[in-house]
């Protein structure tokens, strides 16, 4: 089972997952249109980059952006989610021992210290995200049986992990268990939701190149974010 | 399929089209006729897979429903907190069903589209700007505006605001030739005042030309005379073209694609044939946009410019009293606090922040100038944006939306509001008859006239 799962499993999942990725990637920056959208694209490739990049390394900073500092409670949850569901699939020890097995590169790693603080975070912020989902009104009405599907397996490699980790009860299960619910998760990106993950850079990129080329860029103001 | 006699999926093209549709008093039988127009789905379902594309459809897809956009709408924070006037959750339950069920959709469904799009959006795209994966849901509005104006589900007044324009050119009846004479014997009215004060019409090369609101030539005749003061004193050469004055479009806030291209490339010819160095518009946001920011994409323009460059009033007065063409007598500045209203449409839609703001540093003592909070980009709609100030049917609605503009204007504790926009102008007159604050307003003009010193070799002969 282990071999299988870190095996075959794991390539036919990182595939998915990165050819899934790079194909709706081209498709979305295809499929923009300067005159459907109304966004001169490719007249002013200088103020639009300048807009595009603006627009995502401003959403990318705690409190960097009007948004962020308005609503304190789900910035500090969604940064405490996203840094550890970021830095620990990429920089965990144990990964990172994994992937230069695998493919041969290797990255910088994260202690094992730090790795737990992330994990714990995440898993805190994550059900913190999930309470606000079902407590707030107007969270709820927007929330689907869906969204709390994707947000339960965005925090279950983190539970298994830990519950590795600490070995509760049987440590090869919850490994197995682990890298299953890391794999399904790396299948599921390409085709939910999760799709944010790359699609994020993709929208935050067109709205900056619209307020860089159209609403206001080539006046020179830069946008307020 | 059932097509009423005044709401069906026609266009109104000529006076006579747009006459019938007045006749029917408030809409009362078009909106009869509406509760049984059919939906035409297949053409729906071809529309929405002929121009839905990329942009929108990923911004349905990921939307995270994370509630964040929800505080940015005022007319979410004015309806009480209703959950069903968060931004993600309007466009989600009309745009988001029709395309979930591709185009296979309702009347009733249609009816309640059309509600959202015009009671509940004011298209302020104020939303884009707290969206983490930059949803603007202002803009899915405007797209799904296009989809229900298609298949003849739009208000009654905005059928007929596109159809004068379709018709006349303008987002009113008002002729090329009434327009010529209104504005020429409007300036006869201040000849003795500012000697020398003509129109050009139609001159060849100026510097300037300058487009104008139909609205004022129906309904505030002075404002042009005002303008051409204002240009006359700044020592301007400047025209006015004899056709494709008319810069606003109410076909934008109608969703008649078709109908904006035909407006504004009525603009376009005019620059073309008199070749100004510039244009300058009037005050109005959403003429500008129209003209300006969207109007090139309707025409096909690659590179997003009209054909001339093409300025707001707002940047021309701020670069004429900055560079001194215009001059304000220090003692007749405005010294009682005073606020301005950012219109969405050039602030949020053009970063035009800084000129207002020159302006009041020249207008207004300093000490006086208070800032409404938020502000500048950040700033609220008016609350009759997007067509929701002259639309009946939704009146209480667009009512309940000036709320939030009141409060801002309260809190400043000014007395002057100064709204160099005519829907912003309209909707601050429309707040102080329904809540009394007791406020005035005011377009830049004729605060300007008040306050300018007048060259000595334009002054009138004792
Ligand atoms: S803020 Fe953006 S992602 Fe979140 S619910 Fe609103 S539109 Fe969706
Ligand atoms: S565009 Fe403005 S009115 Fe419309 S949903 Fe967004 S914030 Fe609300
Ligand atoms: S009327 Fe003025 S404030 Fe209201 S949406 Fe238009 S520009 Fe914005």
């Amino acid at each position: 089972m282990h071999d299988l799962l870190t095996g075959t499993f794991f390539w036919i999942a990182l595939g998915i997952c990165l050819t899934g990725m790079l194909v709706r990637f081209v498709l979305y920056f295809k499929g923009l249109s300067w005159q459907l959208d109304r966004v001169a694209y490719r007249a002013h490739p200088k103020a639009g980059l300048k807009g595009a990049v603006r627009s995502i390394y401003k959403w990318l900073i705690p409190f960097g952006t009007r948004g962020w500092q308005t609503q304190p409670f789900i910035t500090l949850a969604f940064f405490g989610f996203h840094l550890g569901a970021v830095f620990v699939p990429l920089f965990l020890m144990g990964h990172v021992f994994f992937v230069e097995e695998k493919l041969g590169i290797s990255l910088f790693t994260l202690s094992a210290a730090a790795g737990d603080v992330l994990s714990w975070t995440a898993l805190a912020a994550g059900s913190l995200l999930l309470i606000r989902r079902l407590v707030l009104p107007e969270v709820r009405i927007l929330t689907t049986w869906k969204d709390i599907m994707i947000l339960g397996l965005s925090m279950a490699p983190f539970a298994t992990g830990l519950l590795a980790r600490y070995q509760v009860g049987d440590y090869g299960f919850w490994l197995n268990m682990h890298i299953l619910c890391g794999e399904v998760l790396l299948v599921a990106i390409p085709f939910t939701k999760l799709s944010h993950v790359f699609l994020f850079f993709a929208s935050r990129a067109q709205l900056g190149m619209d307020f860089g080329i159209k609403r206001g860029g080539m006046k020179g103001t830069k946008m307020a974010w | 399929m059932p097509e009423g006699i005044y709401c069906n999926k026609q266009t109104v093209d000529t006076p006579e089209g747009v006459n019938k549709l007045l006749s029917d008093t408030s809409g009362n039988t078009y909106y009869q006729e509406m509760e049984v127009l059919d939906v035409d789905t297949d053409l729906l379902w071809k529309t929405i897979q002929n121009t839905c594309k990329s942009r929108i459809r990923t911004w349905l897809e990921i939307c995270a429903h994370c509630g964040m956009c929800a505080d940015s709408c005022f007319l979410y924070e004015v309806n009480g907190k209703n959950p069903k006037q968060v931004p993600a959750y309007k466009i989600q339950s009309t745009l988001g069903e029709i395309i979930k069920r591709k185009g296979k959709v309702d009347n009733a469904l249609m009816r309640h589209a059309m509600r959202v799009a015009w009671a509940e959006c004011s298209c302020c795209n104020r939303c884009g700007m707290y969206c983490p994966h930059g949803i603007d849901t202002g803009i899915m509005f405007g797209y799904l505006r296009g989809l229900l104006y298609n298949q003849g589900f739009v208000p009654w007044e905005l059928k007929i605001g596109a159809g004068m324009h379709r018709a006349y050119r303008a987002q009113m009846d008002v002729t090329d030739e009434d327009f010529v004479d209104t504005f020429e014997w409007m300036v006869e009215e201040y000849e003795d005042d500012y000697p020398g004060l003509t129109v050009p019409v139609d001159k060849q090369g100026a510097d300037i030309m300058y487009t104008v609101n139909a609205r004022e030539v129906k309904h505030y005749p002075e404002d042009l005379a005002e303008a051409a003061i204002l240009f006359h004193l700044a020592g301007e050469s400047w025209t006015v073209p004899s056709k494709g004055w008319e810069q606003t479009s109410l076909a934008m806030f109608a969703g008649d694609w078709a109908a904006c291209k035909m407006q504004v490339e009525s603009v376009y010819e005019a620059m073309e044939r008199l070749t100004p160095k510039r244009m300058v518009g009037t005050e109005c946001g959403h003429a500008h946009r129209a003209t300006v920011i969207e109007g090139p994409y309707w025409a096909g323009r690659k590179d997003g410019q009209p054909p001339a460059p093409s300025i707001h009033y707002v940047e021309w007065l701020a670069e004429a009293l900055n560079t001194g063409r215009l001059r304000v007598d220090p003692s007749k500045r405005i010294k009682e606090l005073v606020t301005l209203q950012d219109s969405c449409n050039y602030i949020r839609n053009h970063g035009l922040k800084r000129a207002t703001r020159d302006i009041m540093s020249h207008i207004v003592e300093p000490g006086f100038f208070i800032e409404m909070a938020p502000n500048k980009e950040h700033n609220y709609c008016c609350g009759g944006g997007g067509g929701f100030n002259g639309i009946g049917k939704f009146r209480k609605e667009r009512n309940i939306a000036l709320i939030k503009k009141r409060d801002q204007i309260l809190e400043t504790g000014a007395k002057l509001v100064i709204a160099p926009c005519h829907n912003c102008w309209d909707a601050i007159r429309d707040l102080e008859e329904e809540y009394e604050i007791g406020i005035r307003w005011s377009f830049l003009k004729p605060l300007l006239i008040k306050m300018l010193v007048i060259p000595d070799h334009l002054k009138p002969e004792e």
